[in-house]
Order: structure tokens, then sequence, then C-alpha cells
């Protein structure tokens, strides 16, 4: 195996694995859909207020999970590495 | 291999992007997208202004507009209190900016005309997100005076300094790559689905990675902003 398929297949696994920090996005903005949907049920008048507030708690939660899908689609598509065996 | 913010995707080049080269910069299409999109925004808005009645008609050009600038004032008022008027402008640009460029996407034969989403390159997010960085500081220093400002940075004790500068600086980072990532994210999975089916499935997909997804993350980053300045500005 040359030296150049290895990188790639390793960069390859490491975009998958990259992607796991999806995971604490999903939870976090799930998290917050729940909690929204309460409070809309508890005040159905303060719904805007809410959404508002959820849409953008959710945005914050999804930063980890971005941050995993840069290095991912790095790695795939501008991979840094390669550069490296000359 | 140099690992720039310009070469870590490509971006196509056209006959417009080769004719121009500024400071020795190249000009992408990134560039020459915005620029039509600027070129759009302008004509729209002096058509709506062209000649104002006092009571529009319903539906049209001025009635429109009118409705979307007074949503923006509304939505200015109950994020960053009433005192904060002067951003109603720059909120509202932004916010359309933002929109129309997260929607090119789904111009169909956009490569036909070398288009390319603006918000799906580093280059764009970090300016804007820098644009806010800018407001919240000067407008920290403005109101609380610099010394207040800086003993900022020493709350809730001195020993946290460090992380109180790492923390104002990933700000604008997170914000910038927030909208980068989702732009990016939807670009590289339409056109991933295009590759495999061409037909009816890429359409459906198309109206939630860049209808829904570009919608809310325009609203989200100038919810952001007004969130990050009216924090600074209290």
């Amino acid at each position: 195996m040359s030296d150049q398929a290895l990188v790639l297949a390793a960069s390859a696994i490491g975009a998958g694995l990259a992607m796991i920090a999806g995971i604490g996005a999903g939870i976090g903005q799930g998290f917050a859909a729940g909690k929204g949907a309460e409070a809309v049920g508890k005040q159905p008048e303060a719904q805007g207020v809410i959404t508002r507030t959820m849409l953008l708690g959710a945005a914050v939660a999804e930063t980890t999970g971005i941050y995993g899908l840069v290095v991912a689609l790095i790695l795939l598509f501008a991979n840094p590495l390669l550069g490296l065996l000359g | 291999m140099e690992f720039a913010p310009v070469e870590l995707f490509y971006l196509p080049n056209n006959a417009v992007t080769r004719l121009f080269n500024i400071a020795g910069a190249p000009v992408k299409s990134t560039v020459t997208t915005t620029w039509l999109i600027m070129a759009a925004l302008v004509l729209i808005s002096w058509l709506a202004t062209k000649d104002l009645k006092k009571e529009p008609e319903p539906g049209s050009l001025q009635n429109i507009m009118g409705a979307y600038v007074e949503a923006i004032a509304n939505l200015v008022e109950t994020t960053m209190e009433s005192k904060n008027k002067a951003f109603v402008s720059y909120i509202g640009t932004l916010t359309i900016y933002l929109v129309v460029a997260n929607l090119v996407g789904i111009i169909p034969g956009r490569d036909l005309f070398n288009l390319y989403t603006p918000t799906a390159d580093l280059n764009t997010t970090l300016a804007l997100a820098f644009i806010t960085a800018i407001n919240v500081h000067f407008l920290g220093v403005k109101t609380k005076g610099i010394g207040a400002y800086l003993k900022g940075y020493f709350e809730p004790m001195p020993l946290l300094f460090p992380i109180n500068v790492i923390g104002a600086f990933a700000d604008p980072i997170s914000l910038a790559f927030r909208l980068f990532g989702n732009m990016m994210g939807s670009v590289v999975i339409m056109a991933l689905l295009f590759g495999v089916v061409p037909l009816v499935v890429p359409g459906i997909a198309t109206i939630y990675f860049d209808v829904f997804a570009g919608v809310l993350q325009a609203f989200i980053f100038s919810m952001l902003t007004m969130t990050y300045i009216s924090m600074e500005v209290e």
C-alpha cells in the first residue's frame, strides 16, 4: 500500500470519527426543543418569545456539531495531510 | 500545501473573476455573486421607493418592503430595547443580504452563470462576524468608558483574564463558523445528492437544506449579532 493511500484511508476514517460530534449537538437541540414545547404548553400566549429564544439556544448548541462538520469537510475535500507527504 | 481559507475549497472562476485582480488578490466568484446580490437589492429598494404612495395597495412592492422594515424594527426593539434604534438599518440590511445569499443555491442553472453561495466561503462570514465584533467592542468602550470596559475582563476574578480574552475571540469565530459550516454542508450535500439521484429527490431535499436551513441561519446570525451587541451595551 502506498503512503498516499494510507493517508487517504486514515483521513476518511478520521472524517467519520469527527462527525461523532453530531451526537452532542443533536442531544442539545432535542433538549432545547423539548423544553420549548413544555414552555409553550404552560404559557401559550408567549409563543413568539419562546420560539425565538429556543432557536437561539439551539443555534448555540449546534456550534460543536458544526465544528465537527468543518473538520470532516476539510479532511475529505481539502486534506492538509496529503501535502506533508511531499 | 498552503492552508488558507481561499484554498480551503475550490471556488469556481469565470470570465469576470479573471478580469479583476485587486491588490494581487484574486477576485473569486463569491465576490462577483455578492456584487450581483447587491445590484439586485439596490434595484428592489429603488423600485419600492420610486413613487411612494400614502396608502399602498396590498401586495405591491412598497407594501411588502414596508412590512419587512416594520418587522425588523419590531424585532430590534424587543431584542435590543428601544434605545438602540440606530441598528434597525444595519440588522435589516444584514438579514436581507444573508437570506438572499443563502438562497443562491436554489437558482436554477447557477453553474452556467458561475454563481456560488457567498456564505459558503469563510471569507464572507468572517468579514461579517468581524463587523459584529468591532461593533461590540467599540460600543462597549463608548457606553461603559475604557476603564470599566477593561475591568470587565478581570471579572469575576483577575485569574480568569486569559479565559475572558479567549471568550472575546471565540464569539465572532463561532459566529462565522456556524454560518459557514451550515451553508458549506448544504452545498456539499446538494452536490452529492445531484450526483446520486438527479431527479425529484434533490428537489425535495433542497427545500430543507437550502430554503429552511438558509433562512433559519440568516435569522440566527442577525439574532446573535443583536444579542452580542445588546449584552455589551447594557
